[in-house]
């Protein structure tokens, strides 16, 4: 078997099956099991039999299999539910199992709603969404953390026993309950995206796959909670930045925006961006109160995504936009966005005194993107030999290749 | 599948409480009992007599022996719990968000461990 196709397989199909499974028999760690199982055999049959018209219903059958033969043999360990029960009565009727997407979609928000539970914390929610509705392994997530790849195991391992454990549900929550879920829903759904935005270990570094799979769940979100403005907020920022992918990579390198060739920006999502952007205020209007995180950093994104060129873009409107986003999301991160912001829109020199009071406080001492920032602000005020050293200094820190290769060819460009 | 709703409060608090305060805490726990009674969530439950009446049993030369205590050293103590029968870890939160005590108090959820005969 190929193993780029395999693997692009099990990383499209994955999460979908999963999601299916878990609502089955409730439990995570068996559904992933017979998962396991079932991709294992596809190994070994679709090489000689060639891949099935239908990946994921290929699998999704053959794991329901091995789940109903793992309860009836082992009735002590594995629950017989109703799902269970149920899917044991269609294969003995010779009934096809249900596939429909959109089934398939409301089985991945409720795992979503599950990785989400408060009552797993925050690190461990999003590890393990990214886990079951990603398939990202371990060791990926471990990287996209920073952190150790055994404490990840261990992490996902204590999560998944959780579930079982106190019977977190495998519903979306009811309306009681579900306002004060969906803010961590989003969360995650964005923390997807940017993981497919720009994956840390994987190949393609740029998952279009994953970010797709972020919008959808995004839009089901708007669809389970009408007119909250930060869902909606979150599909538009998303849509946004999604519709530059084709202009962000280039020759294996990262495209900054400025450089970006706006043809090949996806015009159908950037106006379904505007629209869903427009829908969000509509209801922030009638909500009357300050915005809040995303509508704030879809207006950014929209304003890049109206401007024809970097220099036709509303640059003091979106310094201004930053800082009513620093005040309700104070992060070194958005301060430093907002600073090269604010450069675009008053010199160089503004952003860099910015950016030095930032350095000052050692708060991204570590962070690659801050000397890369600091860099590319001097290269632009004409000061070649800091630019170079705050390039050199961006590289030593800066591990994603794509990212390393800008840094190279502008330190290479202003070296020679 | 059962639960264990246990009720943390300051329990020096709770005995220097008025009078009238107490007795509507009282009531208020009649009636939540009540209304999960009448819904089947309800197992059993009850208040818990302050940690100054507890008494601490240890292994001393391999016989129990009684002791004093344990004493309070931290600012919350158990004071009650109400055991409860529900389908799943959400609906056993909206029971617990509902206890009288979580005002003034922390109200701890554990699911209880099903042991095969």
């Amino acid at each position: 078997m190929p193993g780029t196709t395999f693997d692009r397989l099990m990383r499209e199909e994955y999460g979908k099956v999963l999601a299916v499974l878990a609502r089955r028999c409730g439990d995570l760690d068996l559904a992933e099991e017979v998962l396991a199982e079932a991709l294992a055999r596809a190994a070994e049959r679709w090489p000689r039999e060639g891949e099935p018209a239908q990946p994921a219903a290929w699998l999704t059958t053959v794991a329901r299999n091995l789940l109903i033969d793992r309860a009836r043999s082992n009735p002590l360990e594995v629950e017989w539910t109703d799902a269970i029960a149920e899917q044991a009565e269609q294969v003995a009727a010779d009934a096809p199992p249900d596939h429909g997407e959109f089934a398939l979609e409301d089985d991945r928000l409720r795992l979503l709603f599950v990785c989400c539970h408060p009552s797993i914390n925050q690190e461990s929610q999003m590890a393990l969404a990214l886990r079951t509705l990603c398939g990202l392994t371990t060791r990926e997530i471990a990287r996209a953390f920073v952190q150790d790849e055994n404490a990840t195991a261990q992490r996902l391992v204590r999560a998944k026993r959780k579930i079982r454990e106190a019977r977190i549900p495998f519903e979306v929550p009811d309306a009681t309950q579900l306002p004060e879920r969906i803010d961590t829903v989003l969360a995650v759904i964005y923390l997807l995206f940017n993981e497919g935005y720009l994956a840390h270990e994987t190949e393609p570094p740029v998952r279009t796959d994953l970010c797709a799979q972020a919008i959808r769940l995004g839009k089901l979100a708007c669809d389970l909670v009408r007119r909250h403005v930060e869902a909606q907020a979150l599909v538009a920022l998303m849509l946004l930045q999604h519709a530059r992918r084709a202009a962000r990579v280039r020759g294996g390198e990262l495209v900054p925006m400025e450089d970006q060739d706006r043809g090949l920006w996806h015009e159908d999502d950037v106006r379904a961006g505007l629209a869903w952007l427009d829908g969000a205020i509509a209801c922030h209007r009638q909500a009357q109160r300050p915005p809040r995180p995303y509508l704030l950093q879809a207006a950014i994104a929209a304003l890049h995504g109206r401007a024809g060129s970097s220099e036709q873009t509303d640059w003091p409107q979106i310094a201004a936009l930053y800082d009513g986003l620093l005040a309700v999301l104070p992060s070194p991160v958005v301060e430093l966005n907002g600073a090269v912001a604010h450069a675009m829109a008053a010199g160089a020199q503004e952003g860099l005194r910015r950016i030095a009071d930032l350095e000052a406080r050692g708060e991204l001492s570590g962070y690659h993107l801050l000397p890369a920032a600091q860099a590319d602000l001097l290269r632009r005020a004409g000061d070649a030999g800091a630019a170079r050293a705050a390039y050199r200094r961006a590289l030593a820190l800066a591990t994603q290749p794509l990212e390393r290769r800008y840094l190279e060819r502008r330190l290479h460009e202003l070296e020679t | 599948m059962q639960y264990i709703i246990l009720i943390y409060g300051d329990e020096r608090a709770y005995a220097s409480a008025p009078k009238a305060a107490s007795e509507q805490m009282h009531s208020a726990h009649m009636q939540y009992a009540k209304e999960m009674t009448e819904k089947n969530v309800m197992v059993g439950g009850s208040q818990i007599a302050p940690s100054t009446s507890a008494t601490t049993l240890r292994l001393v030369g391999g016989k129990p022996v009684a002791t004093d205590g344990p004493f309070a050293e931290t600012k919350e103590q158990l004071g009650g719990y109400y055991l409860i029968e529900c389908a799943n870890l959400d609906e056993a939160i909206k029971w617990a968000g509902r206890c009288p005590s979580i005002q003034g108090g922390t109200i701890e959820l554990r699911p209880l461990v099903k042991h095969a005969m």
